[in-house]
C-alpha cells in the first residue's frame, strides 16, 4: 500500500500560523500558497472577501486574535497619517490651516430649546417674582437646617459637619425619626429658609433633598463621590467663618436656571472677599460638581488655590414645586430615565 | 394682532397671567397680554369659551377678575370683578344663555347675570376643585373638591343638588376612603359622569340610576390624577397626574388601553379635540404638547416659557388636518388606475382632497373626490399653497377631461 505522505505543517504551536491558515482557509480564490511560506505581510483587512467579518469566526481565541492584529493595523495607518499631517503642517509654516476643534459631548450637545435668553422679559418677569424672588430682592437671609435620615452613621455624620461649615448660619440637627412634613411648619416658623436632608444608606450619604422653605420648590438629588476633609490630598486648612463667593457654571437651560438659584440662595448676600474662599457649583453633562477652595492672588495674573472642604457630586432627579411632599406634591420636573436618558448628547440642566 | 389671533387653535393661561396662543400650522405661538403690567395675581386660574362658535376665550384670573379676550379681534374685550383673593381661586367658568357662571374654591357658586346686578348663589361646600357644564345640557352642573364629594346642580332649582355622590364602602382595612375629586367630566349621549380623584381613582358615576356610588372604579398610577379629558370615541378617557405620566384608559372594563410618554413636570390641562384622535396637555414643564391618540406619539411640542395652568382647543379641523398622521388614509397603489375612481385614488394617495371651491375650474362639482376610495374619515381641505403646482396641474387637466 503506497502512503502518500500528506504535508502536514511542523509549527502547530504557533498559533499565527494557524490564525493564517484560516486566513488562507477563507479565500479560496487566492493563488495556493506554499505550505511553507507562513510569512505573509500583507495586511489584515485587504485580502479578505467583502463579506467576511470577525464575528463569523466561531473561536474566541482566534477572533481575539484577528481583532487584536485589526486595531494594531488600524493604529497603525491612524499613527502615519497624523505624522504626515504633521509634516505637512510643518512644512507650510505660517500658511498652515487652523487646528480643526475636536469633537467633544459638550460641542455636540443638542440644542437645548428651554435653554434662556438672557433679554427675553418673560423669562425675567417669571425668575423676578418666583419663590426666591425675596433673596434675590435681599428680603431675606439664608438660614439653613441640616439633617439626616434617621440614625445616621459615621460618614454622613461627618459629612453633614462639614457641610455647616462650609454653608454660613447652618444648623446640624439630628433627626430623630420625625417626620419631615411636620419638621417643616416649625422650621418655618423658626425663619429658616432651606433645609437639607442628607440621605443615608449603607453609612455613605447618597441623596439629599433640599426644600425651599417657606413655600418654595423642593430639589431631589442623588449624592455621589463624597469626598470628607481627611481624605483630601494637599488641602488647606479648616474654612473660616468668612462668607464664601459663590461660582455658577453652566446652568443654561431653564431648569438650570431654577436650581442654580437654589444653590445661590443657600449663601449670604454678601461675600467676605477678606476671607479669600469661594464655593463652585460646576453643571457637567447633568451632573452638578461641588468644591470648595481657598485662593490667593500670588500677582496680578497667577492665582493659587487650595482645596478645602468637602467635595461631592449631585445629579438631579426631581424638582417638585412646593415643600416636601412627595406623595401629594406636583412635580416640575421628574428625571425618568428611558425618555431622556435615551440620546447621549441630550442633557437637561 | 387680529390675524395673530385668527391663526391660533390652541389656547394656553400661564402663571405669569399670560395668555398664549398657538398656531400648529405655523408652529409659532404669540403671547396676547401687555408685559409692562404683569402681576402674579393675574395668573390664569381657567378659560373656557365664551360662546359655542369659539370667537371669545373667558380667562378667570387669581385676584378674581374674569376677563374677555376676543380671538377674531385679538384684545381684551372685557374685564369683570367676579370675586377676590380671600375666597380662593377660580375653580370653574362656564356660561349659559348670555350669563357667567363661576365658581371658586371657598365653595360660592355664582350666576352672574348680563347687565342685571343680581346674581343667584350656591353654596356648594369648602374645597373646591374643579367646577364643569354638562355641554349638552347647559343648566346643569358638577362639583367637586377635597373632602367634597362630587354634586350635579340645576341652576334653574337652585336649593338642592339633584345628585350627591355616596362615598365608597370602606376598605380592607375597614377605613373610611378619603375623597379628593380633582377633574369632572360628562360623558356624551349619556348621564353618566366621569371623575378622577387625587388619590389616583377614576370613577364613573350614574345620576340616572338609583345607585350613589360610582358605577366603575378604576385606579392609575400612585400619583394624584389631576386632570381627564374625553376623546372624541367613546368609551376612554385620557389622565394626567402630578408625575407627568398621561394615560388613556378603556371605561367599559377600567383597564389601562395605554401610555403617552413625553411630559417630564405635573399635568395642569388636558383636553381631547371633539373629533379629531388629537391630545393638547399643558403642564408644568412649561411646554405644550399635542399628541395623536391613535398611534399615542408626539405630534407637536413648544415651549412657552412660564408654567402652564390651563389649555383650550379649538374644534377647528382644517389646520390640524395636515399635522394628522394619516393612518386611515389610503396606502400607495403601485400604478395610477386609469379608472375614475382610480383618479381619485391617486389624488387621495397623495393626500390631495381637492375641494371644488378654491380652483379656478369651471366645472368644480366634478374635480372634489369623494370619500369612496379615501379613508370615509377624512374630509375635504383645501390644497395648500405649499404643494408644488407642477404635481397637481396635469392631474387635475386628467380629472376635468375625465369628467
Amino acid at each position: 500500500m503506497d502512503f502518500i505522505g500528506v504535508p502536514v505543517s511542523e509549527d502547530t504551536t504557533n498559533t499565527k500560523n494557524k490564525v493564517k491558515k484560516t486566513m488562507k482557509r477563507q479565500k479560496p480564490f487566492q493563488e495556493p500558497v506554499d505550505n511553507g511560506s507562513v510569512e505573509e505581510s500583507e495586511s489584515a483587512g485587504s485580502s479578505f472577501p467583502p463579506t467576511f467579518s470577525l464575528s463569523t469566526i466561531k473561536n474566541k481565541q482566534r477572533r481575539h486574535l484577528m481583532f487584536m492584529k485589526l486595531k494594531q493595523e488600524k493604529r497603525k495607518q491612524k499613527l502615519e497619517l497624523r505624522k504626515k499631517r504633521k509634516k505637512e503642517r510643518d512644512a507650510l509654516g505660517d500658511k498652515a490651516p487652523p487646528k480643526d476643534v475636536p469633537k467633544t459631548i459638550e460641542n455636540q450637545r443638542v440644542y437645548d430649546e428651554t435653554t434662556v435668553d438672557p433679554e427675553d422679559e418673560e423669562v425675567a418677569f417669571d425668575e423676578g417674582t418666583d419663590e426666591f424672588s425675596a433673596y434675590f430682592n435681599k428680603l431675606t437671609n439664608p438660614k439653613v437646617l441640616i439633617t439626616t435620615s434617621d440614625r445616621p452613621r459615621g460618614r454622613t455624620v461627618r459629612f453633614c459637619e462639614q457641610l455647616a461649615t462650609v454653608i454660613p448660619n447652618a444648623h446640624v440637627y439630628y433627626r430623630r425619626g420625625l417626620a419631615l412634613k411636620r419638621i417643616i411648619p416649625q422650621c418655618v416658623s423658626r425663619n429658616f429658609t432651606y433645609l437639607m436632608v442628607i440621605n443615608e444608606d449603607r453609612k455613605v450619604p447618597n441623596g439629599m433633598v433640599l426644600c425651599h422653605l417657606p413655600d418654595g420648590p423642593t430639589a431631589h438629588f442623588k449624592v455621589s463621590s463624597v469626598r470628607l476633609r481627611k481624605e483630601m490630598k494637599r488641602r488647606g486648612k479648616d474654612p473660616t467663618e468668612h462668607h464664601p463667593e459663590v461660582i455658577l457654571n453652566n446652568f443654561s437651560t431653564r431648569l438650570g436656571h431654577s436650581i442654580g438659584r437654589m444653590f445661590a440662595a443657600l449663601f449670604p448676600h454678601d461675600p467676605h472677599f477678606v476671607g479669600r474662599q469661594v464655593a463652585t457649583f460646576h453643571n457637567q453633562r447633568d451632573f452638578i460638581f461641588f468644591r470648595f477652595h481657598r485662593y490667593i492672588f500670588k500677582n496680578e495674573k497667577r492665582v493659587g488655590i487650595q482645596e478645602l472642604g468637602p467635595r461631592f457630586t449631585l445629579k438631579l432627579r426631581s424638582l417638585q414645586k412646593g415643600t416636601f411632599d412627595s406623595k401629594f406634591g406636583e412635580y416640575e420636573w421628574v428625571h425618568k430615565r428611558h425618555e431622556m436618558d435615551s440620546s447621549r448628547r441630550k442633557f437637561h440642566l | 394682532m387680529a390675524v395673530k389671533s385668527q391663526l391660533c387653535s390652541v389656547w394656553v393661561g400661564s402663571e405669569t397671567g399670560i395668555l398664549k396662543g398657538v398656531s400648529l400650522s405655523k408652529k409659532q405661538a404669540f403671547n396676547f397680554c401687555e408685559m409692562s403690567c404683569l402681576t402674579r395675581d393675574q395668573e390664569v386660574c381657567t378659560m373656557a369659551w365664551g360662546d359655542p362658535h369659539e370667537t371669545e376665550v373667558l380667562i378667570g384670573c387669581l385676584n378674581g377678575r374674569v376677563k374677555t379676550f376676543s380671538t377674531e379681534k385679538g384684545i381684551f374685550t372685557e374685564s369683570r370683578e367676579c370675586g377676590d383673593l380671600s375666597q380662593g381661586r377660580f375653580t370653574g367658568l362656564a356660561v349659559m344663555d348670555s350669563s357667567l357662571i363661576t365658581c371658586v374654591e371657598s365653595g360660592l357658586l355664582k350666576v352672574w347675570n348680563e347687565g342685571s346686578s343680581n346674581t343667584a348663589e350656591i353654596n356648594v361646600g369648602t374645597g373646591v376643585c374643579r367646577m364643569r357644564q354638562n355641554p349638552s345640557q347647559r343648566h346643569h352642573v358638577a362639583t367637586g373638591g377635597k373632602e367634597n364629594p362630587l354634586k350635579l346642580w340645576d341652576l334653574q332649582r337652585p336649593d338642592k343638588s339633584i345628585f350627591t355622590a355616596k362615598n365608597v364602602a370602606n376598605d380592607w382595612l375597614d377605613l373610611r376612603v378619603p375623597v379628593w375629586v380633582r377633574d369632572i367630566a360628562f360623558i356624551q349621549d349619556s348621564n353618566k359622569i366621569v371623575t378622577c380623584t387625587g388619590h389616583h381613582q377614576v370613577r364613573v358615576y350614574d345620576p340616572s340610576s338609583p345607585q350613589r356610588r360610582p358605577v366603575l372604579e378604576t385606579q392609575y398610577g400612585e400619583y394624584p390624577l389631576t386632570t381627564l379629558s374625553l376623546p372624541a370615541d367613546q368609551a376612554s378617557v385620557v389622565v394626567g397626574n402630578t408625575h407627568g405620566q398621561l394615560a388613556i384608559l378603556d371605561l367599559r372594563k377600567g383597564l389601562v388601553r395605554g401610555c403617552i410618554k413625553g411630559l417630564a413636570g405635573g399635568v395642569r390641562g388636558l383636553q381631547c379635540h371633539p373629533s379629531l384622535p388629537v391630545l393638547a396637555s399643558c403642564g408644568l414643564d412649561r411646554f405644550l404638547r399635542v399628541h395623536s391618540l391613535k398611534d399615542r406619539t408626539l405630534q407637536h411640542k413648544v415651549y412657552m416659557k412660564s408654567r402652564l395652568n390651563c389649555v383650550l382647543l379649538s374644534s377647528r379641523d382644517l389646520e390640524l388636518l395636515w399635522l394628522h398622521i394619516p393612518q386611515s388614509w389610503p396606502a400607495k397603489p403601485k400604478l395610477p388606475l386609469i379608472t375614475k375612481r382610480g383618479v381619485c385614488a391617486f389624488f387621495g394617495v397623495q393626500g390631495l382632497y381637492i375641494s371644488g371651491s378654491n380652483l379656478p375650474v369651471s366645472s368644480q362639482s366634478s374635480v372634489s373626490c369623494k370619500a369612496g376610495t379615501a379613508d370615509p374619515g377624512g374630509p375635504e381641505v383645501t390644497v395648500p399653497a405649499s404643494a408644488p403646482a407642477w404635481k397637481i396641474l396635469p392631474w387635475l387637466l386628467l380629472a376635468v377631461w375625465w369628467n
